[in-house]
């Protein structure tokens, strides 16, 4: 299931605001698509992230993707947890397999990411199931 | 994010199958195969440690018969032909005048007059049309038989004990390299202890429409059906080359570092004037094992760099599921081959350490 409180980028990030905390992460459907995890490279507390610009990457065991910033603002918080487990990316996408902790610098640009119901159908189409 | 394969793709006797088995299908040269099944990580940690059953249909099977097989087979490859015996298979490689790989392919002998090969999937038509180039002059009539073989790979420890009680061949009489020919679940096959995965296992040739009934029953015995993805990290631990990744048409097998499949007294062969003057001179450049020191993953065609200079290329590169931390191949300046030797990867625009290491990555214990 998608998660109802959060919104999604058609990169497949997902970011989930708490008052002006947005927590970022990649979804259940891109976890499945890259498969198993081994490598996460996550940018340092206190950098800025423009939304839709590269916010650092993923390795899986077959490829490595881009990770995209779904909104713009200051890395308050990395996932450590990642280093030694990149797996929890895989088993807990939504949960422990966050990645960073973003203080929003423009609350509007949610506006543009779409809900989860809109989200599903968007990954319907482009998976052409 | 993978493409979804286009409705074009050509298909092994397996694809219903493994669609069936939940496969995740993607374009493999051409073919549409599964790139895993359950993840990668699961599969190849099954075939270490019990069985995986791998579909290999892909691969092309040419057959060389006629009292001048073994003068043309001994033409077109680097490796000694005439050192096998019925019932053996050996790698080798086809080579072009310029030392550079047509392929690299296995042999296997039935009788003097009469071998059968086995080459990579994307190369069969290229291999085909190259054998029947150099069959010319030669009392030797080469066949493409792709289409009348699916092929199975049973993969791991446990594989004998697997595949046994299916086949009439004695597993347990049979070396690695070897191979024979009976009955698997009760139909016409060939059975060799052979494999792409650095493991224990064999490799299974039966007629395409009694694939499925046989694979079904490999996993009803319990193997792990396995895909393109699990079959990658293995055969990369096993430092088993890839066509197209670590070898090609630009690539001679002595800067494969495959000196071992290359007899320059045997007899004249194509491209062996090219690789004596290697053997001789040294080559400019060789394939070397290495392992990331620094953190990341060097892939497939990412730069080897000297300060400013590019000195090298990655051929192969993973997150190594055995020994979990980052391996690859590439090729690297002579001066830079010594075990323990440094460089650097540009990884997206960052210079990543990496430092050689003996190879294979991965032994299995014997």
């Amino acid at each position: 299931m998608t998660p109802e409180d959060s919104k999604y980028a058609k990169s497949h990030e997902y970011v989930h605001v708490e008052g002006d905390i947005g927590t970022v992460g990649i979804t259940d459907y891109a976890q499945k698509e890259l498969g198993d995890v081994v490598f996460v490279e996550l940018p340092q507390v206190g950098s800025q992230l423009e939304q839709n610009e590269e916010l650092g990457s993923i390795e899986s065991v077959k490829a490595v993707s881009e990770l995209f910033a779904p909104i713009s603002g200051e890395v308050v918080e990395v996932n450590e947890k990642l280093k030694d487990k990149p797996e929890l990316v895989n088993t807990d996408p939504y949960g422990d397999g966050w990645m960073v902790r973003v203080k929003l610098s423009d609350a509007t640009e949610l506006d543009v990411l779409m809900g989860a119901e809109e989200y599903d159908e968007y990954v319907e189409t482009e998976s052409g199931h | 994010m993978a493409d979804q394969p286009a409705a074009s793709l050509k298909k092994t006797p397996l694809n219903e199958i493994e669609k069936e088995l939940g496969g995740k299908m993607v374009d493999f040269g051409g073919w549409e195969l599964p790139v895993q099944y359950s993840g990668i990580l699961d599969e190849h940690e099954a075939v270490r440690t019990r069985v995986g059953v791998f579909d290999v249909s892909h691969m092309g099977e040419v057959t060389v018969k006629g009292p001048d097989a073994l003068s043309m087979l001994q033409k077109a490859t680097c490796n000694d032909v005439s050192k096998l015996e019925d019932g053996r298979a050996q790698y080798n490689g086809l080579l072009y005048p310029t030392a550079g790989f047509v392929d690299d392919i296995l042999i296997y002998r039935n009788a003097p007059d009469d071998y059968f090969i086995v080459v990579n999937a994307s190369n069969s038509d290229k291999d085909y049309e190259w054998f029947r180039e150099c069959a010319k002059g030669f009392d030797a009539e080469v066949r493409n038989r792709s289409a009348e073989y699916a092929q199975l790979a049973i993969q791991g420890p446990q594989a004998e004990k697997l595949l046994q009680p299916m086949t009439d061949v004695d597993l347990s009489r049979m070396k690695y390299y070897r191979f024979g020919k009976g009955k698997v679940d009760g139909v016409a096959a060939i059975v060799s202890r052979t494999g792409y995965t650095g493991e224990d296992g064999f490799e299974v040739y039966v007629s395409p429409e009694h694939s499925t009934r046989i694979m079904r029953k490999i996993i009803a015995a319990g193997a792990k059906p396995c895909g393109l993805g699990a079959r990658d990290t293995l055969r990369l631990e096993a430092k088993m080359a890839l066509y197209g990744n670590d070898i090609d048409h630009t690539t001679t097998p002595l800067e494969a570092d495959l000196g071992w499949i290359v007899k320059l007294d045997k007899g004249d062969f194509n491209g062996r004037e090219v690789l004596r003057r290697e053997n001789a001179e040294g080559v400019r450049r060789r394939l070397v094992g290495f392992e990331m020191v620094d953190r990341g993953i060097a892939r497939h065609g990412y730069p080897v760099v000297d300060g400013s200079q590019e000195i090298g290329v990655v051929t192969s590169g993973t997150h190594s599921p055995t020994l979990k931390k980052a391996i690859g191949l590439a090729y690297v300046p002579p001066d830079k081959t010594a075990q323990g030797s440094e460089f650097a990867v540009l990884i997206r625009g960052k210079e990543t350490r990496a430092r050689v290491v003996p190879t294979p990555f991965y032994k299995r214990a014997k």
